[in-house]
């Protein structure tokens, strides 16, 4: 597998054939994570999913519409992972079973070793055989997350991540992402400037006006949280954020 | 206080068979309050303790028959589940297929099965096979929807996910699509599970020589009416029987 490409965006999102912001023009920096920030219903997520190729044919659901461009040239199916809003695990299938999910559906053998390796570390070793209805919102958005990780893909989409733990589980997973998807192109939508600031290589505020970027602190994602620096640029950023219409 | 409390649930389950003692006492005594006040003769409408009677005397004959009509009514169920969800796959897996055959298949549903009833007799003959097939397209139809309803009706995040992950198509039906469509499908069992004796019974009716709807009206014709109802008897019992057994199965087709 070839290194993350690089992802340039150009194009504007539209519901029903209305254009509900201007031109976005972005460019999503190779091996990096460039965090999305906006206010509910301005599309953050729409864009995510046309990244994953999942704009629909759905004429009355909201649609990218432009161009989405690898630098390598090569299409994107196939190189990305994809994690949506709401915690999607299978209700049939035990914890373990959802996280190897991937390779199941692609008919080849799952790597069982690093599924449990991967379980381990999302702290859901000793739930790995019960059925998924049985935990928590937290719980199974973590199953998601390692799902999605397992997946190693060059590319990955994530949609709020982790926007149902709690504070300390959120910056756990937040490290072990950061870990995992190291060097490779990733795309976060959140609400939270705080984990934009932690995380994001590149952030970017998306308006009705269109996408524009939002300079991070100088120090190496993850940032500390309570770096001086860190807790700056995320009381800036909120501020900008809510002067932004 | 525990003991309180225990006695209160001791008193529910008490109430639920209570109740249903209580609409059977309520039924016969309906049934000998019509006896009593029409004067209706035993051949009309025989009493409640005649229709035992007959079942008892007769228990040898009614079995054999019911057992013919149970045989075809768990061959016609099988039978026309297994192809109902091999139709719905089908259809779930290619919208062409499903644009096609889907008209034919309201279509079909239009005819009445009873109108149609005695050309499967021709065609297949007195035996079991016309009354298997009759059960069999009276619940085609109603499994089909139902499963296919099921299948289709997969969250759109869960597709989503299964695209990214380029899956195959049938992996995909596989692992996500038909667990996703068990409840429904088991809402569909319930229904045919309620619908394929009636089907065997037309059948039966309109020619047999063997099987409760034969028995009924063979006793019909020679005025015995306490036969007649002690085969509705025993027909409601086996019908209540498949329908439990079906319903157990279908509370295991759930997710978890």
């Amino acid at each position: 597998m070839t290194g993350a490409p690089a992802i340039h965006l150009n194009g504007h999102v539209e519901i029903a054939g209305q254009p509900l912001f201007g031109t976005v023009d972005l460019t999503l920096p190779a091996g990096q994570w460039t965090c999305v920030l906006g206010r509910s219903g301005v599309g953050k997520s729409t864009l995510l999913r046309s990244v994953a190729g999942l704009n629909g044919d759905d004429a009355r659901c909201s649609q990218f519409r432009g161009s989405i461009e690898a630098s390598d040239g090569a299409e994107l199916s196939g190189r990305v992972s994809f994690m949506a809003q709401s915690d999607v695990v299978l209700p049939w299938l035990s914890v373990l079973e959802n996280i190897v999910l991937g390779p199941r559906l692609r008919g080849t053998s799952p790597d069982l070793e690093s599924a449990n390796e991967l379980l381990k570390r999302v702290g859901l070793a000793a739930h790995r055989h019960k059925k998924t209805s049985a935990l928590s919102g937290g719980m199974r958005q973590r199953v998601a997350l390692a799902r999605t990780l397992m997946e190693d893909r060059p590319i990955a989409l994530l949609d709020e991540p982790f926007s149902a733990l709690d504070a300390s589980t959120r910056a756990d997973m937040q490290d072990l992402s950061a870990q995992m998807l190291s060097g490779k192109t990733v795309l976060i939508v959140t609400h939270d400037p705080a984990e934009a600031v932690r995380l994001g290589h590149q952030i970017a505020v998306l308006t009705p006006e269109g996408a524009t970027l939002w300079q991070p602190p100088n120090a190496s994602p993850p940032r500390g949280q309570y770096a001086p620096e860190t807790i700056d640029c995320q009381a800036a950023l909120l501020a900008h954020l809510r002067g932004a219409v | 206080m525990s003991g309180r409390i225990t006695g209160a649930f001791a008193g529910g389950g008490m109430s639920k068979l209570g109740y249903a003692f209580g609409a059977i006492v309520f039924g016969l005594g309906f049934w000998m309050l019509v006896i009593w006040v029409t004067g209706a003769p035993s051949f009309i409408l025989p009493t409640p303790w005649r229709v035992v009677q007959a079942a008892w005397d007769n228990r040898a004959l009614i079995g054999a028959h019911t057992l013919i009509t149970a045989t075809e009514v768990i061959l016609g169920l099988s039978i026309g589940s297994a192809l109902g969800i091999m139709t719905a796959i089908q259809l779930a897996l290619s919208q062409r297929l499903y644009r096609v055959v889907m008209p034919l298949l309201v279509f079909t549903q239009a005819v009445p099965v009873f109108a149609i009833a005695p050309l499967l007799t021709l065609w297949l003959g007195y035996g079991i096979a016309s009354k298997v097939l009759m059960a069999v397209l009276i619940i085609y139809f109603p499994v089909t929807s139902a499963f296919y309803d099921g299948l289709t009706r997969v969250p759109r995040d869960i597709t989503d996910m299964a695209r990214t992950m380029n899956g195959t198509r049938w992996q995909s039906m596989r692992r996500i699509t038909i667990l996703h469509a068990l409840p429904s499908l088991g809402t569909g069992l319930k229904l045919a599970a309620v619908y394929a004796p009636i089907g065997a019974i037309i059948g039966e009716w309109v020619g047999a020589s063997r099987g409760l709807g034969y028995l009924m009206l063979l006793a019909n014709g020679h005025a015995k009416t306490d036969l007649m109802f002690a085969a509705l008897l025993a027909l409601v019992l086996m019908t209540l029987t498949v329908s439990v057994a079906v319903n157990t199965l279908a509370a295991r087709l759930k997710w978890d």
